[in-house]
């Protein structure tokens, strides 16, 4: 109720946003849930029950502990909450355990986490600047980027109808930008150092930061014409980002050092076994790249180029997790991958390097780094897209050219999430909600930036 | 409108909230043999599917119709069809009335009428009888307020068609046709009952008419059945009141028990009486001087009194005062507000039973926001933005030092919002005493009753002190 009289007194508009997305999805709690709810139910089991050096060994479950160490010890830390909850949960050998009280605590964890994602939020609003134009409060830069974060709806239904928790990582990532923004680099280098030691897919993104926090925060001054100036390297700051991530990663990996069982961990990390695509492909170049060899080998098999019994038995759209050989095209290996996304990354990051642009600058080749590795990384989840569309929004209210590239991005990215619920009461919701977002985005960036596009059009008429 | 994409996106949301809370379970979910109102709605489809020959139900699974042998079929997929059946009723009945009413509001911003929409869409009440315990009361409260406006906005004809088949598709209904009737009848006197006035009486009366023969002509065949339908309609054999309700009635009962002492006719008669009497100030006043307000407030004053005086009334029915208080919520927010909790509250047993504690807390809580952040009510609390100062300004000839109302009546919504709030956490943490297993039912009807009587005498005060400024301000349509 103090919330209540808090949003009402003071006529808050961010609280009520935040409000009432956290009664939206408080209202999701009966939906479908994945098979990623069984997962964490997993985890939490297996970090209660078992001690340290059994966590990255136990396999009783299918669904054996993949995230770093941090994430772990959250899990532990939620376990100690989900004993008053129903103490079941947390017995390793009940395997598809959910009842209604486990559905309850590890939603009500999912929603109580996003307060870290809802005070991120917060500071990236307080790193734009609010235009003078708009008076009327729905066009202000500052409550469309809230309602774009907060009612984002990929991380809507990946984390409250499929479940996962990407909110508060989502957070910390934002916060740790926001920082940056905020000339605190410090606390943003450590900010995601903590983040990357929570989940490590948020090394798609590290190039973007190493580079600028190198570049831009150890060099402390440039020449006029913005190129670098060697002489004005500080060793002291390197030292002290190198310390920051060195201390975190200590406290993370430190007791498996302790215990010898870092190739362990990292097998459990890396797990290049798993093949190609994922079991639901992503919509990256692989997918294509897949797609073609497919149709290829039907038309090779037609036309009596081929001969059927060398065709591999094992198809890659049978839906399963596993290694395969492609038929006509060459077989892709992890290392070719690492190599594609490292091409597709370097035009970014050479911006970032000789022409930076300060933390604006930052943010495009973090999205960049995010799509590439996106497109042409190995075994990439279709979830990862939310990477690239959330850094996205925070540029797209700032300038009418990324407004328009967001929109295609986010409007195409969140369709490509709609294979993840396929249920049949999940229809009407991942429908309405994806209307909602897309009128939402498309109509508030519109308003916005009325200005700039009748400008645009009017040059255009003039012109011919 | 300008901003179409606002409306679309009230839309939007409405229906959101209207499917998840769909999801939840419904009215006796797997509790034969009587299961609940869903298998009450299953059943009319079975028997009027079965007995008149249908085509057009042959492409949806015969097994959910089946008669005789589909008593009591609950499967997943039946729920979906169900469900979707209820969510198309709204969307093609009561939604576009609602975005036509708040459109058609006169003397507020598109953004205030935008809000309001969203208010109207996130009523909980509705939500949670409609989609969670399952009926369809979407479709009668919608041709009810396609008759509201068509009335409002001078399509007398049109309105009064929509009406009637508001009522022939639920009985209940009749709760809002006097103030129709009233409101017509003082249009034509208002032209003239020699010229106009007449010829429109003649109109509407044919309108009326014809309706009810259209509707009613199956069942007209014999004699034996039309009173047989009518019996069904009006159960007066069931008693003055069932289970337990927030009327008058029910809350007096505890304290003497009337329903057993007085015979059915007394109990009938005496119903009767106090309905008749409650509302009849409030209608005269509107046939002698209609107005548009007075007209919204008429039906809310009506519906009051037949809620808390008439016989045989089911909780249910409480919606039936609530949309129009929904329709005066741009007026009067503040007090708007507090009636729509309340209503919402006196539901509590009914989701309680039906295991909709969450959908129930959560909507609530997700209107009482919307509303807030809307019309900021709390800052329109005065004298004026209530409608009482001509009130007050009367009573202070008498009192000079009844200076206090809107302080009380903001103390008397603490004291009321505090009081639903224990109660809610009472009936849903600890068990009732073994002596008195309904305590907390009939606590809940008993408090809700006090501030449905609380709320009739506002609303009837601000009709009958409504003549001067009324008169002056708004066009009398």
């Amino acid at each position: 109720m103090a919330a209540f009289t808090i949003a009402a007194g003071t006529g808050n508009w961010f609280s009520a946003l935040a409000l009432g997305v956290t009664l939206l999805k408080c209202l999701l709690i009966p939906t479908y849930h994945s098979t990623d709810f069984e997962v964490h139910r997993n985890w939490l089991a297996i970090t209660h029950s078992l001690p340290i050096s059994q966590w990255y060994y136990e396999a009783t479950s299918e669904w054996t502990l993949d995230y770093p160490p941090f994430f772990a010890w959250f899990e532990y830390i939620l376990s100690h909450v989900a004993k008053y909850f129903d103490q079941e949960m947390l017995n390793v050998r009940n395997l598809n355990y959910s009842s209604s009280r486990t559905l309850l605590f590890q939603r009500f964890s999912v929603i109580f986490m996003d307060v870290l994602f809802v005070y991120a939020v917060h500071e990236c609003c307080k790193c734009i600047d609010g235009k003078k134009v708009g008076k009327e409060l729905t066009e202000k830069p500052k409550f469309i980027l809230s309602v774009l974060l907060l009612w984002n709806f990929g991380l809507l239904i990946v984390d409250h109808i499929h479940f996962q928790y990407n909110g508060f990582l989502f957070g910390l990532m934002l916060l740790s930008i926001a920082r940056l923004f905020q000339k605190r680099h410090m606390e943003g280098a450590f900010l995601f150092a903590v983040l990357l030691h929570f989940k490590h897919i948020y090394l798609y993104v590290a190039p973007a930061y190493g580079v600028y926090l190198l570049r831009s925060y150890c060099f402390t001054a440039n020449k006029p014409d913005g190129s670098i100036r060697w002489n004005s390297f500080s060793f002291v700051r390197v030292i002290s980002l190198g310390l920051v991530v060195f201390l975190v990663s200590a406290l993370s990996l430190g007791p498996f050092l302790a215990l010898n069982q870092l190739p362990q961990v990292f097998s459990r990390l890396f797990p290049f076994k798993r093949g190609l695509c994922h079991a639901y492909w992503a919509p990256n170049f692989w997918a294509l790249y897949n797609a073609l060899d497919k149709v290829l080998s039907v038309i090779g098999l037609k036309l009596k180029f081929l001969d059927p019994n060398n065709i591999p038995k094992a198809s890659m759209t049978s839906g399963l997790v596993q290694q395969f050989q492609h038929t006509v095209l060459p077989s892709v290996t992890p290392l070719a991958t690492l190599i594609c996304t490292l091409i597709a990354i370097l035009p970014s990051i050479f911006c970032l390097w000789f022409k930076p642009q300060g933390p604006r600058g930052f943010l495009r080749c973090l999205t960049l780094c995010a799509l590439s590795s996106f497109m042409f990384g190995w075994h990439v989840h279709e979830k990862a897209i939310l990477l690239a569309i959330l850094p996205m929004s925070l540029l797209s209210v700032q300038k009418a050219g990324d407004a328009s590239i967001f929109l295609i991005l986010t409007t195409t990215g969140h369709y490509s999430l709609f294979p993840l619920l396929f249920t049949a009461p999940e229809l009407p919701i991942k429908i309405l909600l994806m209307l909602l977002f897309t009128i939402y985005s498309i109509s508030s960036l519109k308003t916005l930036f009325r200005q700039s596009f009748t400008v645009i059009a009017q040059a255009g008429v003039q012109w011919h | 409108m300008e901003k179409w994409y606002l409306m679309t996106i009230v839309v939007l949301i409405g229906l959101t909230v209207r499917w998840t809370v769909s999801l939840n379970s419904y009215s006796g979910a797997g509790k034969p043999p009587m299961f609940g109102d869903y298998e009450a709605q299953r059943h009319w489809q079975e028997i009027t599917f079965n007995l008149p020959v249908k085509q057009w139900a042959k492409f949806i699974n015969p097994d959910w119709i089946a008669l005789h042998t589909s008593r009591g079929y609950e499967s997943q997929a039946h729920k979906l069809f169900m469900r979707t059946t209820v969510l198309i009723a709204d969307l093609l009945i009561y939604i576009p009335a609602v975005v036509l009413y708040c459109c058609c509001l006169k003397d507020i911003s598109t953004k205030k009428k935008i809000a309001n929409a969203l208010c109207i869409l996130l009523y909980p009440g509705l939500i949670l009888i409609d989609y969670g315990h399952f009926q369809y009361n979407s479709v009668s409260l919608g041709f009810a307020l396609w008759g509201v406006l068509g009335v409002s906005c001078d399509w007398d004809l049109l309105g009064s068609l929509a009406f009637c088949l508001a009522i022939n598709y639920k009985q209940m209904e009749l709760y809002h046709s006097l103030p129709f009737f009233c409101f017509l009848l003082g249009k034509c006197f208002k032209k003239g009952l020699r010229g106009k006035g007449f010829v429109l009486l003649v109109k509407l009366a044919c309108t009326v008419v014809a309706s009810f023969v259209l509707c009613w002509l199956p069942f007209f065949t014999e004699r034996e059945q039309t009173l047989q339908v009518l019996r069904r309609l009006f159960p007066v054999d069931r008693g003055l009141f069932e289970d337990k309700v927030a009327n008058i009635w029910c809350s007096f009962n505890v304290f003497l028990k009337i329903r057993d002492i007085l015979p059915r006719h007394i109990q009938l008669i005496m119903s009767f009486c106090f309905t008749f009497l409650s509302l009849l100030p409030a209608c005269i006043k509107l046939i002698l001087q209609p107005s548009s307000k007075g007209f919204k407030f008429t039906l809310v004053s009506c519906a009051l009194s037949f809620f808390l005086f008439s016989f045989q009334v089911h909780e249910k029915s409480i919606l039936l005062v609530s949309l129009p208080v929904c329709l005066v919520l741009s007026e009067i927010p503040f007090m708007s507000t507090w009636f729509l909790l309340v209503s919402t509250f006196s539901l509590l047993p009914l989701l309680l039973k039906d295991e909709l504690l969450m959908p129930s807390v959560v909507t609530t809580m997700a209107f009482f926001l919307a509303c807030v952040t809307s019309f900021s009510i709390f800052e329109k609390t005065s004298e004026e933005e209530l409608q009482l100062k001509s009130f007050s300004i009367s009573v202070r000839k008498y009192l000079p030092c009844f200076t206090f109302l809107s302080r009380m009546i903001q103390y008397l919504f603490l004291i009321s919002v505090i009081t639903m709030v224990l109660l809610t956490l009472m009936t849903v943490t600890l068990d009732p005493p073994q002596k008195l297993p309904d305590l907390f039912s009939v606590l809940v009807c008993f408090v809700s009753c006090l501030n449905f009587l609380f709320f009739l005498v506002y609303f009837n005060i601000i009709i009958m002190w409504d003549s001067k400024s009324g008169r002056n301000q708004k066009k009398i349509s």
